[in-house]
C-alpha cells in the first residue's frame, strides 16, 4: 500500500467481505437471507438491490452529516433509505418482473434491513464520503457474496440445479426441506456454526504463531 | 372448520344479533376474521414462515421474561399501526393516486407512532417503562411492523381486518418468541459445541419449530 491512507480505505473496503461480514459475523439483514435464498439467483438480485440502496444511502447520509440534527438522525436516514427502496422496487417490477414477484414484500423491506441503518448510523454518519462509499461496497459485496452461498446451498440440494441449471442428474431425489423455511434456518445456523469455526481456527493459528515466535 | 360449524354458527348468531347485523353477513365477516388470526398466528406464523423479527428473536429470546415482554411491545404497537397505515392508504394514497409514497410513508408513521408511544409509557408508568420501554427503538427498525402494513395492503383487508391481522401477527410474534426463550432457557444447561453457541444453535432450533408449525398447514380449507 502506497499510503496510509489508501491502506485504511483498503481495510473500510475488505472488513464487510469477511471479518465483519454481515449475514455471518454482525448477524444483521437475516430476514432477506432466510426469505430470498431458496434460490441462487433470487439471492444475487436481493444482494445487488441492498448493496445498490446502501451505495446511495451512505453516499447521500454522508454528505449531508453535517446539517442533520442529531434528534432526527435516525428518521432522515430511515426516509433517504426508503426513497432509494423505491427506487430499486420500481426498477425491478418495470424491468424484471418475475424477479420481483419472487422477492415480493422483501424489497420494501430492505427500508428496514438492519444492515442499512446500522451501517448510516454506526459509520456512514461519522465518515467522510471516500471511506462511507468503501465501507458501503464491502458490506454490500459481502452480504451478496453470503446470500449467493446460502442460495447455492439450498438450491442445489432443495432442487439439484444452481442459477437455473441442473446440476445433478434424475438420479438425486431433492431434499425438498432445503427450499422450506425450516431449511433456510437450518442452512443459516449451521453456516454461522462453520463461520465461527473457521474464525477461530485462523485465530488460534495465528495466536500459535506469535508464541512460537515469540519464544524464538 | 367444517365439523364444528353448526356450534359456530349459534355462537356467532348469538353474539350478532344484539348489533343487528344478520346472521348470513355476520356469518362469513366472523369467520373470515378468526381466519385470518389463526393465520397470522400459527399458520403463516410471522417469525417461523416469513422470517420476520429475527434480529430480535436472536436478541431478546435468552430470557422467558424479556420475550414476552418485547412480544407484548410489539403486538401493542402492530393493534394500532396496522389500522393507521390502512388509513392512510385508503385516504392518501389511493385518493391522490400517489402509491410509490407507500414505503416512505409508512415508515415515518411507525417511526413516529412508536416514538410517541414511548414518550406516553415514560410519563404514565415507569415501571412498565423499565420492561417495555427498551424494546420501543427496537420495534421501528422490526421488519414485522412494515411487513404487516405492507400485506395488508397487498390482500386488500378491511379496517375490522386489519386491525386483528395487526394483533395476530404481534400474537404470533409473541408466542414464537416465548418458544424459543422456553427452549434457550432448557438448553443453558445443555452442552452446545462452541461454534453453535449463541446464534446456531437458536436458528437450527428455529428450523425445527418451522417444521414443526408446518404442520398446521391446511388447518383452514
Amino acid at each position: 500500500m502506497k499510503t496510509l491512507n489508501q491502506y485504511i480505505l483498503f481495510k473500510d473496503l475488505m472488513k464487510g467481505l469477511w471479518k465483519e461480514n454481515p449475514v455471518f459475523r454482525l448477524l444483521l439483514g437475516m430476514c432477506p437471507t432466510l426469505a430470498v435464498t431458496t434460490a441462487a439467483i433470487n439471492g444475487l438480485s436481493m444482494g445487488l438491490a441492498v448493496t445498490f440502496v446502501l451505495f446511495f444511502s451512505s453516499t447521500f447520509v454522508s454528505l449531508i452529516r453535517r446539517v442533520v440534527p442529531i434528534q432526527v438522525r435516525i428518521a432522515t436516514f430511515v426516509v433517504v433509505i426508503a426513497t432509494f427502496v423505491t427506487m430499486v422496487d420500481l426498477f425491478l417490477k418495470g424491468f424484471f418482473p418475475p424477479i420481483s414477484k419472487t422477492l415480493g414484500p422483501y424489497v420494501p423491506l430492505i427500508v428496514v434491513n438492519c444492515i442499512i441503518l446500522a451501517r448510516q448510523e454506526a459509520f456512514a454518519s461519522k465518515s467522510p464520503l471516500h471511506r462511507a462509499i468503501a465501507d458501503a461496497l464491502g458490506m454490500g459485496i459481502g452480504f451478496t457474496l453470503a446470500l449467493i452461498v446460502l442460495a447455492s446451498v439450498r438450491e442445489i440440494l432443495g432442487m439439484g440445479s444452481i442459477f437455473g441449471i441442473r446440476l445433478l442428474g434424475d438420479w438425486f431425489r431433492p431434499w425438498v426441506i432445503m427450499i422450506l423455511p425450516a431449511g433456510a434456518f437450518l442452512t443459516l445456523g449451521i453456516a454461522i456454526g462453520l463461520m465461527n469455526l473457521l474464525t477461530s481456527k485462523i485465530t488460534s493459528k495465528s495466536e500459535h504463531r506469535k508464541e512460537n515466535s515469540f519464544k524464538s | 372448520m367444517g365439523m364444528k360449524a353448526w356450534a359456530f354458527e349459534d355462537l356467532e348468531a348469538g353474539i350478532l344479533q344484539p348489533f343487528g347485523i344478520s346472521e348470513k353477513e355476520g356469518l362469513f365477516r366472523m369467520r373470515e376474521l378468526l381466519g385470518i388470526f389463526i393465520g397470522a398466528v400459527i399458520i403463516n406464523n410471522f417469525v417461523l414462515r416469513y422470517f420476520l423479527g429475527i434480529c430480535p428473536f436472536l436478541g431478546v429470546s435468552n430470557r422467558i421474561d424479556s420475550a414476552i415482554s418485547m412480544g407484548l411491545a410489539v403486538t401493542f404497537v402492530m393493534t394500532f399501526v396496522a389500522p393507521i397505515t390502512w388509513l392512510i392508504n385508503t385516504f392518501i394514497l389511493v385518493r391522490f393516486k400517489v402509491p410509490f409514497l407507500e414505503y416512505v410513508s409508512f415508515i415515518i408513521v411507525i417511526a413516529a407512532f412508536v416514538q410517541l408511544v414511548e414518550m406516553f409509557v415514560r410519563k404514565v408508568s415507569s415501571t412498565l417503562y423499565r420492561t417495555l420501554g427498551i424494546y420501543l427503538p427496537l420495534i421501528t427498525t422490526n421488519c414485522v411492523i412494515l411487513f404487516t402494513a405492507l400485506i395488508l395492503v397487498l390482500r386488500k383487508y378491511t379496517f375490522i381486518q386489519s386491525v386483528i391481522f395487526g394483533f395476530g401477527a404481534g400474537v404470533g410474534f409473541t408466542l414464537a418468541l416465548g418458544i424459543m426463550a422456553g427452549i434457550r432457557e432448557e438448553i443453558d444447561f445443555a452442552d452446545v459445541p462452541k461454534p453453535l453457541q449463541g446464534a446456531g444453535i437458536t436458528l437450527i432450533i428455529a428450523g425445527l419449530l418451522a417444521l414443526a408449525f408446518m404442520g398446521f398447514s391446511g388447518f383452514l380449507s
